[in-house]
């Protein structure tokens, strides 16, 4: 039996908040219709599970109306069109009407790097981050995703959890902070993972002494977790996701410090390739060898 | 959901009657001739909150009361105007019209005025979201409230909006009606009729004299069982 992927997770578990919880929805644009049908969601609960077709805008208000109406809203969609096409919907029909709500979304950077540049998404943390009040989650396992999942549902407030089919190979019990992964010696680099990052920022660093950290919580940034575990002044952030997304998180929680900071994710420039999503990592830098050679580099070793 | 408490909503006023919405749009706009996009509502609006509505101002979240959703959101005046007359806001506050602590905008907000039901502005999202609200009370076994949603001819042009009319006759949103303000003001216009629109798609549609009160009401009291309806109330082109 193979392990499930984030997205399999995902369908059982809404799929087990439908069947207990009568104010949980799950609203779709086609994409994953098939898997809630096969869950036994869709013929159980036919008022709870929407299915829009390709409507992304829609989808979207119609999560948020049915928060105002006191239920508890899950939209989903591939990351580009529940983020980027339906971003006004994201803005002001969820935080500005009062209401929250649950985004999932899959697809994640470049997940199917073969679908190309309308089906890749490294902006969308991004851009969620730019709205008050949104928790964003980047799992980096589907057993971290099943309790984000969870804690989302059973939740008021508005969140956003980015799934993907990259993993790390062990799941990370986090919390919402900065878990320490490997702790260096006083002065060592201080490296954060963000989700899936996290294999290949380890295997990067085998040799090298540095304090590891890891969290699949973004918004809010663990700041104080950060003060208390950078013990030096070199910080490197490393996420899947546009290069320097939580830089300015980064940079405040050390405001008061001399630091310096390497931000390494997903450059700012068109991706016009098809390929792997590992094709992609390579060419970005973002494989194990890449960031061990940007970290050396930056390091002067 | 929070339940709101209205405790200043004031008495309803039986002295408050159509012809006093003219001096409360003046405490808002002053003496200057106030524009279309303030009277263009004004007679649906009012045939809506005197006839029409169950709702209460001493219980704006009421569950079994009817939802006014104004997506239309640009020109309130006249909505706040008859908001004051049925009881939702004391007259006094129409003074404070647009100013920093005000509650009364240029665009309403749902979070600052009791029985505001919809944060609107940016054209093209209430009948989405009213569509949703409509499957929420479905999900939820609510049979008896109504759902009604305003919006303009030239917000039609949001393609929202015809994501929103397709899904809703699929769903079957009986509970859903959409009322459209026509004052041709939509810059390519809409051949054929925007109750056609409508009808193409499903729902139940008719047009009428958006100020005439007694076609107004017929209009919104229509039966239209299994699918959702459209009012289409002209008034005079914008000039």
């Amino acid at each position: 039996m193979t392990a499930e992927t984030m997205r399999q997770g995902f369908v059982r578990v809404a799929t087990e908040a439908l069947d207990g919880h009568p104010k949980v929805a799950v609203v779709l644009a086609d994409i994953t219709t098939q898997q809630f049908r096969e869950s036994g969601a869709l013929a159980r609960h036919p008022d709870r599970v929407i299915n829009a077709g390709i409507r992304e805008q829609l989808m979207v208000s119609v999560a948020a109306g049915m928060a105002l109406e006191g239920m508890r809203p899950i939209a989903h969609s591939f990351a580009p069109f529940l983020i980027e096409r339906a971003f006004e919907q994201v803005k002001l029909d969820f935080a500005h009407q009062g209401v929250g709500g649950v985004l999932v979304s899959i697809g994640a950077s470049y997940d199917i790097g073969a679908y190309g540049r309308t089906h890749h998404c490294p902006e969308d943390v991004a851009l969620m981050a730019t709205l008050p009040g949104w928790r964003i989650h980047v799992p980096g396992h589907p057993a971290e995703a099943e309790a984000l999942l969870r804690d989302a549902i059973a939740s008021e407030d508005s969140i956003y959890i980015r799934l993907s089919e990259r993993e790390n190979r062990e799941p990370v019990p986090t919390g919402a902070g900065l878990a320490t992964i490997r702790s260096g010696s006083t002065g060592a680099v201080t490296v954060i993972a963000v989700g899936p990052m996290l294999d290949p920022t380890v295997e990067s660093l085998a040799d090298i002494d540095a304090t590891i950290l890891y969290t699949s919580t973004v918004r809010p940034f663990d700041a104080t977790g950060l003060r208390a575990a950078a013990a030096g002044t070199d910080i490197v952030l490393i996420e899947p996701y546009l290069e320097g997304t939580s830089a300015s998180e980064v940079s405040a929680a050390l405001s008061d410090r001399p630091h310096r900071l390497l931000s390494i994710g997903v450059p700012r420039v068109e991706h016009r390739r098809y390929g792997s999503a590992a094709s992609h990592d390579r060419a970005y830098g973002l494989d194990a060898d890449g960031l061990r050679a940007r970290i050396t580099a930056w390091l002067g070793r | 959901m929070q339940t709101k408490v209205n405790d200043d909503a004031p008495p309803a006023d039986p002295a408050y009657g159509y012809d006093d919405l003219p001096r409360l749009i003046t405490l808002m706009t002053g003496d200057e001739k106030h524009s279309f996009s303030a009277t263009s509502t004004l007679d649906v609006l009012w045939v809506l909150y005197d006839r029409v509505l169950r709702v209460d101002p001493a219980r704006p979240d009421w569950p079994e009361r009817d939802r006014f959703l104004l997506s239309k959101g640009h020109g309130p005046m006249a909505y706040y105007a008859i908001l004051v007359a049925k009881g939702f806001i004391p007259e006094a506050t129409l003074s404070t019209f647009t100013r920093y602590n005000s509650p009364l905008g240029l665009h309403p907000d749902r979070m600052l005025i009791p029985g505001v039901e919809l944060s609107s502005g940016s054209l093209g999202h209430g009948l989405p979201i009213a569509v949703g609200r409509t499957l929420a009370l479905r999900a939820q076994g609510n049979a008896s409230s109504r759902i009604f949603c305003m919006l303009g001819d030239a917000e039609f042009d949001e393609g929202t909006n015809h994501e929103a009319i397709a899904a809703a006759a699929r769903f079957g949103l009986e509970q859903l009606t959409a009322i459209v303000i026509d004052n041709r003001s939509s810059s390519l216009g809409w051949p054929g009729g925007i109750d056609t629109r409508f009808r193409n798609e499903g729902w139940s549609a008719v047009t009428v004299d958006g100020r005439d009160h007694d076609a107004i009401e017929a209009a919104l009291l229509v039966s239209h069982p299994g699918r959702p309806h459209a009012v289409v109330a002209v008034v005079e082109p914008k000039s």
